[in-house]
């Protein structure tokens, strides 16, 4: 039975989104050089939220030479002053998350439930957790006195863009680096937020440099000759490029990428909590995740119980307005993404896989997508291989632990993987086995300051979070 | 007795310089070889000149043997490591002379160069079973879930060994990527390459699986490339590339993400300092495993 509910709009009032925005450079709000504009849309109604300066590479030096002339003042603060500004701007992100909250389900999509009770929450942590290091930088196993490298060029996605955000800039600045950064073409307006945080905390000028812009302006970035540290979380293609831009300079990198993973329910799972685990691994943020559970890894005699399940489970989810409280799965970031997740699933079809998803009504207005499920898939077909990068789930089978391992690790992706079964010594010899940076056993898709993320393979290199996210910012 | 003025000096026996890969010894497929002179010009002997296919061959060897070696324990990496020193040590003096000819340096110096090489072996047997205590992390994690980073070997590594130090250079490069349980692709040093050739003789006695070291001999920039651009390699060191090659190597190996371990200047000009934990560190992945707790 379908449960009928009144719609439980958060309120939009709290927050108030200025008609235009510049480029936060030096600690002041500044046009392009060129004064060239772009807008950013709500990806659920489509609205104009607002109208953002395009970074030119007149602006990116700019930005750069703001963030060199910075560090030196900064990387010489003692660690515990920059702690306190670090501390500053957790808690400044603790009293106005509602406010950001509700700004970034604007204008990226994602549903009100997972950008306030997971997306802020971990903002905040992040600054908490980083801002702690900051007069510890000789106790985290990288020599007695680990210098920053200067400034770092940080590109980041749509996906997370605050959360991003504070992966990138927290662990920089604590550090003792000053940052450039640019925020997705399509979510810019959480980190112009975050630029007022700045102000509020009383950062200096020119430690943190915010500029908009598209796949161009980061380029610009990354390619500046006076940048020590590039940090990029995007997709492997772009990330590939970056590699090869900064072959043969001094530059320190790490890329967090994409990823295809596995998320394997052996026979002795209990039904359920694997469900739930299944349903959050790939429906979260709309799929949106480059660590989501996209290849449903099902043991051959439990796969039509736990695929029955699921049907069931997947009926039941809303979609729709990412503002109401009851919404599960919001909006697609953009109406490019929403023609990649359409190309995809019609390969998916044409190639042989039967495509499944429940019935649900769609709003009129905006970029939306079915939760939606392949069963019949071989591992050559492109969905069981491309990162689709939204709510569509690969389902494939397996007999054996061993056929699990193999076919999990054939991918060029090594980002994250799920294994669920109630057998202790399995978990362990699986997690063993795959080659993922994250393991999620009777888990999926948790995240936390103190533990490091990154991938294998072509997922990327590096690691963020915990000690180790402290190293792709140090001298080591 | 007439035996004695008709006796002449012994002939010494040379040796056929092989190739070391997949725990044998073959020439190049392609039947190619290359002078070795010593630092005067006199000839030493003939290395197999390797061809692309001999490269591809050894990373076939190289990922043939990663699970098991990867999936030894530490303990068991340690012994074979110090299995090596062990056998080394018995070799000094062969080992002092190749180096002595190979690098133009004293007896005495050679003879220095070869004990620290051994010196070494047994410091990285020792850290097998220690690196992942160094560098993995149990995290506090907000929440009742059990969550510990540990290392784990990248996988296949190509190795351009040092072009200068062609023994403690060498050894120095190679140790730290499989004591960490990786599997490696050494390209020697192009103009010195004998001490390299010789070692995989006393990795084929020590215990060592086959596969875990190759070693080609040959041109740096004919066979790099192709390790560079290989799909199935995860990893490449390229300390023995001058700068040019090694920007072309960086770009190549972006196509897939290899970890690239870059020239690093004045750090890779004395191999007798201290090597702190960098090249063990060099070719890890952090991974993560979350589990709940609960009753």
């Amino acid at each position: 039975m379908a449960f009928e509910y009144a719609p439980a709009p958060e309120s939009r009032a709290v927050v108030d989104i200025a008609p235009s925005y510049g480029l936060f450079i030096d600690g002041q709000f500044s046009e392009a050089a060129d004064g060239k504009v772009f807008k950013t849309v709500s990806p659920s109604s489509e609205e104009v939220l607002s109208e953002v300066a395009q970074a030119g590479a007149e602006d990116v030096d700019r930005a750069v030479k703001a963030a060199r002339k910075a560090f030196e003042k900064w990387s010489a603060l003692p660690g515990a002053e920059r702690a306190k500004y670090l501390f500053r701007i957790a808690r400044i992100v603790q009293e106005r998350s509602r406010e950001l909250a509700v700004l970034e389900s604007l204008d990226n999509g994602k549903p009100i439930r997972e950008t306030r009770d997971t997306d802020l929450p971990l903002v905040a942590a992040h600054f908490f957790y980083y801002a702690g290091w900051a007069d510890k930088l000789g106790h985290a196993g990288y020599g007695a006195d680990p210098r920053p490298l200067g400034v770092a060029g940080q590109v980041i996605p749509w996906n997370f863009p605050l959360l991003m955000l504070a992966w990138k800039i927290a662990p920089a600045l604590a550090a003792g680096n000053t940052v450039v950064l640019k925020p997705a073409e399509t979510t810019p307006l959480s980190a112009l937020f975050f630029a007022d945080i700045c102000r509020q905390a009383g950062l200096p000028k020119g430690v943190v440099n915010i500029i908009t812009g598209d796949g161009a302006t980061g380029a610009a970035l990354v390619e500046h000759p006076d940048i020590n540290k590039v940090a990029f979380t995007g997709s492997t293609e772009v990330g590939k490029a970056i590699a090869r831009s900064i072959a043969g300079t001094d530059k320190k990198i790490t890329l967090e990428l994409g990823g295809k993973a596995a998320n394997i329910v052996f026979d002795d799972a209990p039904v359920d909590q694997a469900v739930e685990g299944i349903v959050n691994g790939i429906f979260f943020n709309q799929g949106h995740v480059c660590c989501a559970g996209s290849r449903l890894l099902v043991q051959e005699s439990v796969a039509e119980e736990v695929l029955d399940a699921l049907k069931r489970r997947m009926q039941t989810l809303r979609v729709g307005d990412p503002l109401d409280k009851n919404t599960d799965i919001g909006a697609i970031n953009s109406a490019e993404q929403l023609a990649r997740i359409t190309e995809l699933t019609e390969a998916g079809e044409a190639e042989g896989a039967d495509r499944w998803a429940p019935a649900c009504d769609l709003p009129s207005a905006g970029y939306w997508f079915r939760p939606t499920l392949f069963t019949n898939v071989t591992q050559a077909h492109r969905i069981a291989r491309e990162e689709i990068f939204g709510p569509v789930l690969s389902v494939l089978t397996f007999r054996t632990p061993a056929e699990a391992v193999e076919k999990a690790n054939n991918t060029q992706y090594g980002l994250s993987a799920g294994i669920w079964t109630e057998k202790g010594s399995r978990i362990l010899w699986m997690a063993n086995q795959l080659r993922a940076g994250v393991v999620w056993a009777n888990t999926f898709n948790k995240f936390d300051p103190t533990s490091p993320f990154g991938g294998y393979k072509e997922s990327g290199f590096g690691r963020e979070g915990g000690r180790h996210g402290l190293e792709a910012y140090l001298d080591v | 007795m007439s035996e004695k003025s008709e006796k002449s000096e012994r002939l010494s026996v040379f040796k056929t310089y092989k190739l070391y890969v997949g725990g044998k010894f073959p020439r190049s497929e392609s039947g190619r070889v290359y002078e070795v002179t010593d630092s005067k010009g006199n000839w030493l002997a003939n290395a197999p000149l390797s061809s692309r296919k001999d490269a591809r061959d050894a990373v076939v060897a190289a990922r043939k043997a990663f699970g098991g070696w990867s999936g030894a324990t530490a303990y068991n990496r340690g012994q074979v490591l110090y299995r090596v020193a062990e056998m080394l040590d018995g070799r000094r003096e062969q080992f002092a002379a190749e180096v002595a000819a190979a690098e133009g340096i004293s007896k005495a110096k050679a003879a220095a160069q070869v004990d620290a090489a051994v010196d070494r072996w047994i410091w990285y047997a020792g850290w097998t079973d220690k690196i992942g205590q160094i560098v993995g992390s149990a995290n506090p994690v907000a929440g009742p879930f059990f969550n510990l980073s540990t290392p784990e070997p990248t996988g296949v590594v190509v190795v351009l060994a040092p072009q200068a130090s062609s023994f403690l250079g060498l050894v120095s490069v190679i140790a730290p990527a499989i004591a960490t349980g990786n599997t490696v692709i050494v390209v020697a040093s192009e103009n010195s390459p004998l001490p390299a050739l010789a070692l995989g003789e006393v990795l084929a006695t020590s215990d060592l699986p086959g596969g875990v070291v190759n070693i080609l001999s040959g041109r740096t920039a004919e066979i790099s490339p192709s390790l560079a651009s290989h799909q199935d390699v995860n990893a490449i060191d390229l300390t023995g590339a001058d700068a040019g090659l090694a920007k072309d190597l960086q770009i190549a190996a972006a196509d897939n993400m290899k970890r690239v371990l870059r020239p690093r200047g004045a750090k890779d000009g004395d191999w007798s300092a201290d090597p702190g934990l960098d090249r063990l560190k060099a070719f890890l992945e952090t991974k993560t495993v979350w589990h709940p707790i609960g009753v």
